[in-house]
């Protein structure tokens, strides 16, 4: 049942690009069809994901695939959980994408957009129903080239399609690692199916190699730091609600294949767990400090998405350590707070982007040092803003300190029972990415939406339209929802935890786990003391006189003289120049008549502008003697291929045999 | 029990500006001045509160969130923490993840109100906020490490009434690093000398009087009251270190916190007479100090 409506939904959502298609000559009728018919999908998909979490349970779909020896999808909670966040999103961004994106501005797009939006959710969602390595990597790669057109729907801008390439790339690894991954998977196990292999089967030196696979191609689609370097170009340069998507959720996926992946192994000997915590402990630090350094506010948001991936990824590590020692406590908080918070994470972020989307929408930038002001021309969407903001710091009441609280709460235990190292270097670790994921998103928020505005565009800046509001309302409740009332959501984790580890059976609900009525009532009292104290100020504000900012008698204040982003996160770079390069060009000194001067700094991409472009280079050079072959004289390469063929038949050639005639033995 | 609430409440409420004159009359008899009268923190609180406001044409919501915020978090943060022997009102596993986030609650606030003004000086004044507590947390983090190690438990409560148990052998040296980097700690987050100077009000050198410039009226009250509270409640953090006696008498150990707190007052006021306020640049190698002295408790209690 649960099965069927998920399947149905799924449908429903890839084939709504179609009403944009067939009606293209009322072109706003067709969006709005396939808007509606992606809701309508989205909503079926969600009520059969919701049923799976609740504990209906559904016979599997299999269908015959006689190349692989036949595929079929299962809906298990696990599943279900990742499923919710895709369809979510899924019809929330096309309802985004009427406002942001409408057909009547850009002709064409919006059609090609919705196209390949219900490609990439159909996508997703098989490769998350699938039980079978074939069918999940169809799935993988439809989504994957799904949101490669959908990064580069803006292509007449040469940053999106360089950074459409560079995704492309990126994308195209995953996937050959993970057709590897398969191909040795089922020479191991004997078939391409998801399910744990025969005691026996794996070494300890296979295992190894499984794993590797796994966290290269699963790790470089989540965005793990150094595999991140696709990952802020697209997020920064695609149409915002296919930012929403590809972070909130698309990231995801990899998050999903490797938890599927890797619980098969079995424990799995601690280098292997201590390595995937390192690696999300570094994402998490690199991430968030190379966010706060970002003056383009989607940069800066998509960086957050590899800190917030690089969390999960902790909290997974955090539960491998724990199977291999034998410690159910570590892998209950590790597993939890690594799926709850990609629940919260695909609530928060996407809301972030949309309210970004506005942004770009109304003053046409999204370089913060140009914003500001905004708060004023748009108070819903700076509300809003501020909300994702603080949930994405992970700041009481909202859903991101839920998660990041359970993970706390697994290391803090941690350090009696054994984990004193790992407890000393993770936990100052997560609570330094709280204070600077603080910066950055107070530079985000503080840069774009307040004080005065610093471009003639900020000035005269408008709110976002209804279909764009909307979207962000939902995603806001949703984080209030689980911030307020985790014990909502707690049986559902508690089903997805369970596909993967038995052991957690009756403890999420436990006190221990998550106080939820305490948490509840520290929250409740801080919102009861806030309100009254604002009640009263309210009154008092209306007798309040209004004047300009106070700059300490300096006569003519101007919107030019106010802090800048970037200037409100040097303070910090300098602390931090250890871990991130900044580049600065600084005028030379001034003659005495100053000349015209300028001053700029950025924060240079450190895996792609670090060491990829430059070895990219390098390789280019050695290369370029082959070029000779290269010339562009057709025959010429029919020539190539006849030589290639009879080289190629020359292997049939029996020389063995020939020279035995030739010469037969004395 | 019930009495034993009240008064922590009480105390939470009341003393914080009590602690303020304190400072302020230690520093005067430093100086060789008479001082300010005791109370008269209070009395500069009643009559803000009571004055008119003047509000920035550039402001938003966010501008009177920002003192709203922060005395309502710390407030919370002031309900998680045991005062002297007695327990928590709110006291649960894990509570101090929360007490440490509400803090970054407060800070998200304070920061955004003063770039809602839109002025440079406050711009300067939040930029230094956030990055001294990139420093500062997670220093307060490591000395939960040691109190959970200390005591094997995750709530407060139970973490910080280690005494007697407190007092073996081995943990005497942790808990006097723990003791010093907690100090450390309280100083720059209460932003008071050498991390910042809370008399200057118009210097490009400060943290915190510099961000609430443009608040005027009740916000410049509730302000600098959020301040106070901070203070109070730090200062009872550290009071768990330095003071682990109990007499079992309910009105005596209050009594012995309460004059706890006003040595810890009277000490910050010595530290302002004594000390110059470091160079801007200096202050982070003050707070790597103690993360230091804390990471090298903890290792001293597991090694």
């Amino acid at each position: 049942m649960s099965l069927a409506l998920a399947v149905t939904g799924t449908l429903l959502v890839v084939l709504s690009g179609l009403p944009g298609l067939l009606l293209a000559k009322w072109p706003r009728t067709g969006q709005v069809l396939s808007a509606v018919l992606c809701g309508l999908g989205s909503l079926v998909g969600l009520a059969g994901a919701f049923a799976a979490l609740s504990g209906v349970g559904s016979a599997d779909l299999s269908f015959p695939w006689l190349a692989v020896g036949g595929a079929w999808l299962r809906l298990d909670a696990l599943s279900a959980f990742f499923l919710v966040p895709i369809y979510l999103v899924a019809a929330l961004g096309s309802l985004y994408g009427l406002g942001y994106w409408p057909q009547s501005r850009q002709a064409g797009q919006a059609v090609y957009l919705q196209i390949f939006w219900g490609l990439l959710v159909g996508g997703m969602a098989l490769l998350v129903l699938a039980r079978q390595g074939m069918a999940f990597l169809f799935g993988w790669e439809l989504m994957a080239l799904s949101a490669f057109f959908l990064v580069s729907t803006d292509s007449e801008r040469i940053e999106c399609r360089n950074a459409g390439w560079i995704y492309l790339l990126a994308t195209h690894v995953c996937t050959l690692t993970l057709f590897v991954l398969f191909v040795y998977w089922r020479s191991l196990t004997g078939s391409f199916e998801f399910s744990a292999p025969a005691a026996g089967r794996l070494t300890t030196l296979s295992t190894g190699l499984l794993f590797t696979l796994c966290l290269l191609g699963f790790g470089m689609k989540a965005g793990l730091m150094p595999l991140h370097f696709w990952l802020p170009g697209a997020h920064a340069v695609a149409p915002s609600h296919v930012s929403a998507m590809m972070s909130g959720v698309l990231l995801t996926m990899g998050v999903y294949g490797f938890l599927r992946m890797v619980f098969l192994l079995g424990p799995l000997p601690p280098v292997w767990g201590g390595l995937v915590l390192a690696a999300g402990l570094a994402s998490a630090l690199i991430g968030i400090v190379l966010a706060a350094n970002q003056s383009d506010l989607k940069r800066l948001l998509a960086y957050s998405s590899v800190e917030n991936v690089g969390i999960i990824f902790s909290g997974i590590g955090l539960a491998m350590l724990g199977r291999w020692f034998g410690q159910p406590r570590w892998v209950l908080f590790g597993l939890g707070g690594a799926l709850l918070h990609v629940w919260n994470h695909a609530g928060f972020k996407p809301l972030l982007f949309f309210a970004a989307g506005g942004v770009l929408h109304a003053a046409g930038t999204r370089d913060l040092d140009r914003l500001g002001g905004l708060a004023k021309h748009m108070p819903f969407s700076a509300a809003l803003f501020a909300l994702g903001a603080i949930a994405a710091c992970a700041l009481p009441p909202l859903n991101g300190f839920i998660s990041e609280f359970i993970l706390y709460h697994g290391f803090l235990e941690a350090l009696g029972d054994g984990g004193k190292l790992m407890a000393l270097v993770a936990v100052p670790i997560i609570a330094i990415v709280g204070a600077v994921a603080i910066v950055a998103f107070v530079k985000a928020f503080g840069g774009g939406f307040l004080g005065l505005p610093r471009s003639p565009a900020a000035a005269v800046a408008h709110e976002a339209p209804l279909a764009m509001r909307l979207p962000m309302a939902v995603l806001a409740v949703v984080c209030l929802l689980i911030g307020l009332f985790p014990d909502l959501v707690l049986p559902m984790l508690e089903r997805a935890m369970l596909v993967l580890s038995p052991a957690v059976a009756g403890r999420v609900r436990a006190d221990s786990f998550l106080p939820p009525f305490r948490l509840r009532l520290v929250v409740g009292l801080f919102l009861a003391i806030s309100s009254l104290m604002a009640l009263w100020l309210a009154g008092r504000r209306r007798q309040a006189l209004a004047a300009g900012t106070w700059d300490c008698g300096y006569a003519r204040p101007d919107s030019r003289m106010q802090y800048t982003a970037s200037s409100f996160s040097q303070a910090f770079s300098r602390v931090f120049t250890w871990l991130v390069r900044v580049v600065t060009k600084r005028p030379a000194a001034l003659p005495v008549f100053p000349l015209r001067a300028a001053m700029d700094s950025k924060v240079p991409e450190p895996v792609l502008d670090g060491v990829l472009y430059p070895a990219a280079g390098r390789v280019q050079d050695r290369l370029v003697r082959l070029r000779r072959f290269q010339h562009g004289l057709i025959q010429s390469y029919v020539l190539y291929v006849l030589v290639a063929l009879f080289i190629l038949l020359a292997t049939l050639i029996p020389f063995g045999r020939i020279a035995e005639l030739l010469f037969p033995r004395l | 029990m019930i009495i034993n609430l009240i008064v922590h409440f009480c105390l939470l409420i009341l003393m914080p500006p009590l602690l303020l004159g304190i400072i302020n009359k230690v520093k005067a008899l430093f100086a060789g001045r008479r001082g300010p009268p005791l109370l008269q923190a209070y009395f500069d609180i009643g009559k803000l509160l009571r004055k008119g406001m003047v509000i920035s044409r550039s402001t938003t919501w966010v501008f009177m969130a920002g003192p709203v915020v922060t005395l309502a978090a710390v407030f919370c943060a002031g309900t998680l923490i045991p005062l002297g022997r007695f327990a928590a009102p709110i006291s649960f596993t894990g509570d101090l993840v929360l007490f440490a986030y509400l803090f970054g609650l407060a800070r998200f606030f304070t920061t955004s109100a003063a770039l809602d003004t839109g002025s440079a000086f406050e711009g300067m004044g939040a930029a230094r906020e956030v990055t001294f507590a990139v420093l500062s947390e997670p220093a307060l983090f490591l000395v939960f490490f040691v109190f959970v190690r200390l005591s094997g438990s995750l709530s407060l409560g139970e973490m910080l009434h280690l005494a007697p148990a407190g007092y073996v052998s081995g943990a005497v040296a942790p808990l006097v690093l723990v003791a010093i980097g907690l100090f450390i700690i309280m100083l720059a987050e209460t932003c008071r000398i050498p991390v910042d100077d809370p008399n200057t009000h118009l210097e490009l050198t400060m943290i915190h009087e510099v961000m609430v410039l443009d608040h005027s009226g009740p916000l410049l009250g509730i302000a600098l009251y959020a301040a106070a509270m901070k203070l109070f409640v730090l200062s009872s953090l550290l009071l768990h270190v330095l003071q682990p006696f109990k007499s079992g008498l309910a009105w005596l150990d209050w009594l012995i916190f309460a004059g706890g707190m006003m040595v810890i007052a009277g000490t910050i006021g010595v530290v302002e007479s004594v000390m110059a306020r470091l160079r801007m640049n200096h202050v982070p190698h003050l707070l790597v100090a103690a993360i230091i002295l804390c990471g090298a408790a903890f290792v001293l209690l597991v090694r």
